[in-house]
C-alpha cells in the first residue's frame, strides 16, 4: 500500500459527474484539496468515476480508480448513491474519505457513514495535515464559530465546501477505471428520480456563480414617505438591475414570509433565496443590502460574502454595527433608480 | 384508498437566534458559555418538519404523530410550553446535551433507540421527519444515520414538498444546487424526510392544543431516558468566533447620483 509522505492515511475522492457528464467545479476544488494535502502522496488519492470515464482526472496522481457504472446510478437516489458509495469505500479500504458537498453527495454520505461504521464531517472549509495528522475546520451554530477538529476513529468522511482549494487542474487523459460491481435488488429501487423544476430561465435569480450577491429586504414592501407601498416599483428595481448586473439574488426571511401572511410580495422570491440562519449562507465575493435591517439571524448568512454595502434609510440599522464595509443612510428606491440607469 | 402515517419528527433544541453565543473550552469539550442560561426554541428547520407532520397526519386520518427531542430535561420543558401550543403531538423525550459539539452518530443511535421502543408505533407506517441541518452542529448528518439504524434505504434530504398520491406513493421535492428542486418519487413509506422551509407558515399559538398536549407530556418529561455522549476519537483542537467587527463608513450626506456612481464603480470593480 502505499502511504502518504506526511500523512498515513489511505484516502478515497468520491466525485460525481453532472446530467450533462461534465465535472461540477466542487469536485476539481476537492481533489485539489486532496492533491495538496499530500503533494507525493497523491498516488494515494484513489476516485471513482460514476457513469463517466475518468478522462477528465486521469492525470492527477491518484493510485487508483475506481468507479460504479450503470443506468441505474445515473439518478441522483439515495439508496443507489449510498450503495454505491458504500462499496467504493469498502473495495478502497480507505481510511479517509473526501467528496464535495454537493447536494447529491450531502443526501447520501452520513447515512454511508453510519453504514460502513465511520465517522463523518460536513461543511468543511479547511483541510490540513498538520505533524502526520489530518485536521478539519467547520462551523457551528449557523456560521457563529469555527472549530478545528480531528478525529482517532477510521474511515472519516469529510465533505468538502465549494472554494475549498483552487480547483486542480491538468490534462485530460484516459485512466483505466476498475469497474467496482454493485447490486441493486428492488429494495433500492423504490425511488425514481424524474426530473428538476428550475425556474424559467429568464426567472431564474439564485445564481451560485454570481460575483454580486444583491440582498432585497422587508422595507421594499413597507410604507414608503408618501405612506403607501409600492412593490410593484420595488418588483421593477430589482428585477432591473439584476438584468444588468447579473447579480444572484437573496432576501430577509421577513421578505420571503410575507407571502406566506397573504401580503403583498415580490412574486419572483421564495424561501430559497433567503439568506440566513434559516436560510442560505452563500458565497459570493460582494454583497450588497437593500431595504433589509441587517439583524443577527439574517447577517449570519454573509459568513462567505467580502465585501459588504447596505443602503438603509437608518443609520442605527444592523449593518451599521460593524456587520457592513459601507452602510449608505439613503432611500434605496432612489438609488437604486439611479444605479440602474448606469447599468 | 385513506394512506395512514406513523410520522415521527426529530427535533433538538437550539439557543434562540437572537442571543449571541461564545464557545467555552471544558474538561469534556467545548459549550456554550452559559449555555443553560440561554433561552432556547425548537430547532427552525425541526419546527417546519413538525408544522409539515401535523399537517400531513390530519389529512390522512388514523395517522399519529410523535416528537423526539433530545436536550436538557429542564430546557425541554421550557420549550415545550410553546411548542405545545402548536400542533398536537406525541413527545418522546431524551434527557441530555443539546450542544452542536456533540458527536452525530451518538445521538443517532440514542434517537434510533427511543424510536423502535415507541409502542404502537408501525414501523411500516414511518415517515422519519426532522430538518435537514439543525442550528446548532449544522452537519445533517443525524436524521440519516437514525434512517440507516432503522433500514431505511429512501431518504430526502431539504425537502421542500411532500405530495401523497392516490396509491400512496410520495412525491417529494428537495433543495438541490441554483435555486432548484430535484423530483423523486418514493413508492410509499417507510421513508426519511429531512424539512428546510416546506410551505407552511407558523401555526398560531392554541392554548387548548397546548392543554391538551401538556397533559401527557409532563409525563414524558419524566420518564426521559438519559443520553451521555462520549465523543469518542473526536477532539476540538480550537472553537473561536470570527473576527467581528468591520469598521462600517457610514455615509450619510451623498445625494442619490453620487451613492449610484460610487456603487456602480465598486459593483464594477
Ligand atoms: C428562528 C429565527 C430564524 C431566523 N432566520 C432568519 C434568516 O434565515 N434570514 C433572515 O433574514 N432573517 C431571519 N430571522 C429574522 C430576523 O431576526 C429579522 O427579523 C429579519 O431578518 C428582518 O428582515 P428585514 O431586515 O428584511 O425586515 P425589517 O426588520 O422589517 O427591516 C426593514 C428595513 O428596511 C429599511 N427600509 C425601509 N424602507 C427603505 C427604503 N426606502 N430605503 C432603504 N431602506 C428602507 C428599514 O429601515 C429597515 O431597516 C430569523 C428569526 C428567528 C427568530
Amino acid at each position: 500500500m502505499d502511504q502518504g509522505v506526511n500523512l498515513m492515511e489511505r484516502i478515497l475522492l468520491l466525485i460525481h459527474p453532472e446530467a450533462d457528464g461534465s465535472l461540477p467545479k466542487s469536485a476539481l476544488e476537492a481533489l485539489g484539496a486532496a492533491a495538496a494535502l499530500s503533494k507525493e502522496a497523491s498516488r494515494s488519492v484513489w476516485l471513482s468515476e460514476r457513469a463517466t470515464g475518468g478522462g477528465f482526472v486521469a492525470t492527477c496522481g491518484a493510485q487508483r480508480f475506481l468507479g460504479v457504472v450503470g443506468e441505474q446510478f445515473a439518478q441522483a437516489r439515495y439508496a443507489s448513491d449510498a450503495a454505491a458509495a458504500e462499496a467504493l469505500i469498502k473495495t478502497s479500504q480507505a481510511t479517509v474519505v473526501l467528496a464535495p458537498a454537493t447536494s447529491r453527495w450531502s443526501r447520501v454520505l452520513a447515512g454511508v457513514a453510519q453504514r460502513v461504521g465511520g465517522r463523518i464531517d460536513t461543511h468543511v472549509t479547511a483541510l490540513e495535515a498538520e505533524e502526520g495528522r489530518l485536521c478539519a475546520t467547520r462551523w457551528y451554530y449557523r456560521q457563529r464559530m469555527f472549530a478545528r477538529i480531528t478525529r482517532g476513529h477510521r474511515p472519516w468522511m469529510l465533505t468538502l465546501e465549494p472554494g475549498i482549494a483552487p480547483p486542480w487542474q491538468g490534462a485530460a487523459g484516459s485512466a483505466q477505471v476498475e469497474n467496482v460491481a454493485v447490486a441493486l435488488p428492488d429494495a433500492m429501487r423504490r425511488t425514481t428520480v424524474s426530473g428538476v423544476q428550475a425556474p424559467a430561465a429568464d426567472q431564474q435569480t439564485i445564481r451560485p456563480d454570481a460575483d454580486l450577491l444583491f440582498v432585497a429586504g422587508a422595507g421594499w414592501t413597507k410604507n414608503q414617505k408618501d405612506g403607501k407601498s409600492h412593490v410593484d416599483e420595488a418588483a421593477k428595481l430589482i428585477l432591473g438591475f439584476l438584468r444588468a448586473s447579473k447579480a444572484s439574488l437573496g432576501s430577509s426571511k421577513s421578505l420571503v414570509d410575507l407571502a406566506g401572511e397573504g401580503q403583498a410580495v415580490l412574486p419572483f422570491m421564495s424561501h430559497l433565496n433567503q439568506v440566513g440562519q434559516t436560510g442560505a449562507t452563500p458565497r459570493h465575493p460582494k454583497g450588497l443590502s437593500t431595504c433589509c435591517h441587517g439583524e443577527e439571524p439574517h447577517v449570519v448568512g454573509w459568513r462567505f460574502i467580502s465585501e459588504r454595502r447596505a443602503v438603509n434609510l437608518d443609520p442605527n440599522c444592523g449593518w451599521a454595527q460593524g456587520k457592513a464595509d459601507v452602510l449608505y443612510v439613503a432611500d434605496a428606491f432612489e438609488v437604486m433608480a439611479k444605479v440602474n440607469e448606469r447599468l | 384508498m385513506p394512506h395512514v402515517f406513523h410520522v415521527v419528527v426529530c427535533g433538538g433544541i437550539v439557543p434562540d437566534p437572537l442571543q449571541s453565543l461564545e464557545p467555552v473550552a471544558g474538561a469534556a469539550g467545548p459549550s456554550l458559555k452559559n449555555e443553560m442560561m440561554l433561552p432556547a426554541v425548537l430547532d427552525p428547520w425541526a419546527a417546519h418538519a413538525l408544522y409539515e407532520a401535523a399537517h400531513l397526519v390530519k389529512a390522512h386520518p388514523g395517522s399519529r404523530l410523535w416528537l423526539v427531542s433530545l436536550g436538557p430535561k429542564a430546557k425541554l420543558q421550557q420549550v415545550m410550553m410553546t411548542v405545545a401550543q402548536k400542533v398536537p403531538f406525541e413527545l418522546i423525550a431524551l434527557d441530555g446535551p443539546a450542544g452542536g459539539f456533540t458527536e452525530a452518530c451518538e445521538v443517532a443511535e440514542a434517537l434510533a433507540n427511543a424510536i423502535l421502543g415507541i409502542a404502537g408505533l408501525d414501523r411500516g407506517k414511518l415517515l422519519l421527519f426532522g430538518g435537514w441541518e439543525s442550528a446548532s452542529r449544522g452537519a445533517g448528518a443525524t436524521l440519516a444515520m437514525v434512517g440507516e439504524r432503522l433500514g431505511i434505504l429512501d431518504q430526502f434530504q431539504g425537502v421542500d414538498q411532500l405530495t401523497v398520491n392516490a396509491d400512496g406513493s410520495l412525491t417529494v421535492l428537495e433543495r438541490i444546487e441554483g435555486g432548484q428542486h430535484q423530483v423523486s418519487t418514493a413508492a410509499g413509506a417507510p421513508a426519511v424526510l429531512g424539512w428546510a422551509t416546506g410551505h407552511l407558515p407558523e401555526p398560531p399559538n392554541s392554548p387548548a392544543v397546548g392543554m391538551q398536549n401538556m397533559r401527557a407530556i409532563m409525563p414524558a418529561l419524566g420518564k426521559a431516558q438519559p443520553f451521555r455522549p462520549a465523543g469518542e476519537g473526536l477532539r476540538f483542537l480550537s472553537v473561536e468566533l470570527p473576527r467581528q467587527r468591520r469598521e462600517t463608513r457610514i455615509v450619510r450626506d451623498l445625494s442619490a447620483e453620487q451613492i449610484a456612481d460610487e456603487l456602480v464603480a465598486w459593483i464594477k470593480g
